[in-house]
């Protein structure tokens, strides 16, 4: 395995370990990873407990912009794991929790951060780290040293999914 | 990192551990029974499976002699509904030249350039998946048999951690999806456990056979990581390990996938 700092030594989803260990163990080991991404060519952000509180862009992302990248199966992907409120959208995932309503349940930094590098809370996570580039292995040379979306990209998703406020 | 830091870390990176398991040898599921009824009645009858015109191609190819020897696979190996029994739920195998095991089709090329005297044959030709479509019919219903010896222990290890390690932009195992996710849908497709028992097999998103080889290119691009080509060694370790994680499970050559 190449130098991948952040991936434990096996792997496996395990969406029902426990949240609040992981949410404990992010605020606790938030110095470990600022270190990690020193090496990092993205611009730094701050991780403050289990969150990014600030806009990766210092801007306010666009909701309808959001909307059609969490829609996209090649773009956000999220919809391989995830489902959500899209009724005209005919195949969604099982994989993941309904995205209805976590604009309820987290905030704006919460849902930056679950965005940004889902495995910072969650190191057994299969949701893609979508604003990472190191620790990763094997990427193919297309898509290699980028982000799988971008800052911009991530304001955009983080502002739609604070729109879901239904549960 | 603080010292109850590093506590709970490991106490999270075991747990890690112990969750991540192979299926149990008895829970295992071909990807047949992920399919729908429609799909698997055309596995079922010969006559509905499209791979079967590939077969019948390869009854011509077994007897058509080739190369500058000019010998048909038949004049070495003689009637393939006997000879060819059990072949396919072997491979890949340990080839002591190559020193390294070789799969199915690396063994057709094989026995051209060196026995017939003739050019190997492109992956993906219609050739080529059709006489491994017909020497893996000879095995239908046999179990798949890997020998795990010491001459193949250090590949089918190089197989098992190419299934097990993250890879690609998008940082996903494939046991993650096939250990532990089969049988959840991945944007409406069922994630099967990835079972290798049916290749070459007809694939309806394909409109045409195709080998394991394809199968695990479109699953690496999927993932955004390193793909291979054709024939690379990285493919048939991943093809033995697969073949050996379903050791005992009946060959289904040809098969029908969605
Ligand atoms: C390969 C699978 C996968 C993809 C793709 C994926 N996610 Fe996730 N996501 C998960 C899983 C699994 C969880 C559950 C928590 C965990 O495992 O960390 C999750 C959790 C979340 C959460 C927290 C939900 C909650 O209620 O706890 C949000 C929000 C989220 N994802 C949004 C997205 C968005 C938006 C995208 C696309 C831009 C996306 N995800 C793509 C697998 C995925
Ligand atoms: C994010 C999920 C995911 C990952 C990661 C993944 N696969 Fe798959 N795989 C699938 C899905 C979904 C299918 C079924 C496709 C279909 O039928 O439409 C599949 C099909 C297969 C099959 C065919 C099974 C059959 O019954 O014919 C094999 C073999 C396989 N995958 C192996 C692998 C290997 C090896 C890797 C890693 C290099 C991998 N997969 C990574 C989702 C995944």
């Amino acid at each position: 395995m190449t130098g991948s700092k952040q991936s434990p030594p096996k792997f496996s989803a395990e969406r029902h370990g426990s949240r609040i260990a992981a949410i404990a163990l992010a605020a606790a080991i938030a110095s470990w990873t600022d270190r990690a991404r020193t090496e990092e060519q993205l611009p730094p952000y701050t991780v403050v407990g289990d969150a990014i509180p600030q806009s990766l862009t210092g801007a306010k992302g666009n909701v309808e912009r959001g909307r059609s990248i969490v829609v996209n199966r090649q773009v956000g992907l999220c919809l391989l794991c995830h489902s959500g409120p899209f009724p005209e959208e005919k195949f969604q995932g099982t994989l993941a929790p309904d995205l209805k309503g976590t604009g309820a349940r987290w905030s704006e930094g919460q849902l930056r951060l679950r965005l940004v590098d889902a495995s910072q809370l969650n190191p057994n996570t299969i949701m893609p780290p979508y604003y990472r580039i190191d620790g990763l292995t094997r990427v193919a040379p297309a898509f290699q040293a980028k982000p799988v979306l971008s800052a911009e990209q991530i304001e955009d998703v983080v502002a739609y999914l604070a729109t879901l406020r239904e549960e | 990192m603080t010292r109850p830091a590093a506590v709970l870390f490991v106490i999270a990176v075991l747990g890690a551990a112990a969750a991540a398991a192979d299926i149990p040898l008895a829970e295992r599921k071909s990807g047949y029974e992920f399919m729908a009824r429609e799909t698997r009645a055309m596995q079922d009858d010969d006559s509905a499976n499209p791979a079967t015109l590939w077969v019948l191609d390869a009854e011509t190819l077994w007897q058509r002699k080739e190369g500058s020897a000019g010998k048909s696979c038949a004049d070495c190996h003689g009637d393939a509904r006997t000879n060819m029994r059990g072949v396919a739920a072997r491979y890949p195998a340990f080839n002591e030249a190559r020193g390294r095991p070789i799969d199915l089709e690396q063994r057709v090329n094989i026995c051209r350039t060196e026995q017939q005297r003739a050019t190997p044959l492109a992956f993906e030709s219609k050739e080529l998946l059709a006489l491994t479509a017909y020497v893996g019919q000879q095995s239908r219903g046999m179990p798949i048999d890997i020998a795990n010896d010491a001459h193949i222990r250090p590949f089918l290890e190089a197989g098992r951690v190419m299934f097990t390690e993250r890879q690609g932009q998008l940082n996903l195992s494939c046991a993650q999806c096939h250990d532990d996710n089969w049988g959840q849908k991945l944007a409406g497709a069922a994630i099967p456990q990835g079972h290798p028992t049916g290749y070459p097999l007809y694939r309806l998103e394909w409109q045409t056979l195709g080998s394991l080889q394809r199968r695990l290119r479109n699953c690496l691009f999927g993932m955004r990581a390193v793909s291979y080509p054709y024939g690379a060694s990285e493919l048939v370790d991943l093809e033995l390990y697969l073949m050996w994680r379903a050791r005992g499970m009946p060959v289904e050559t040809p098969a029908v996938r969605p």
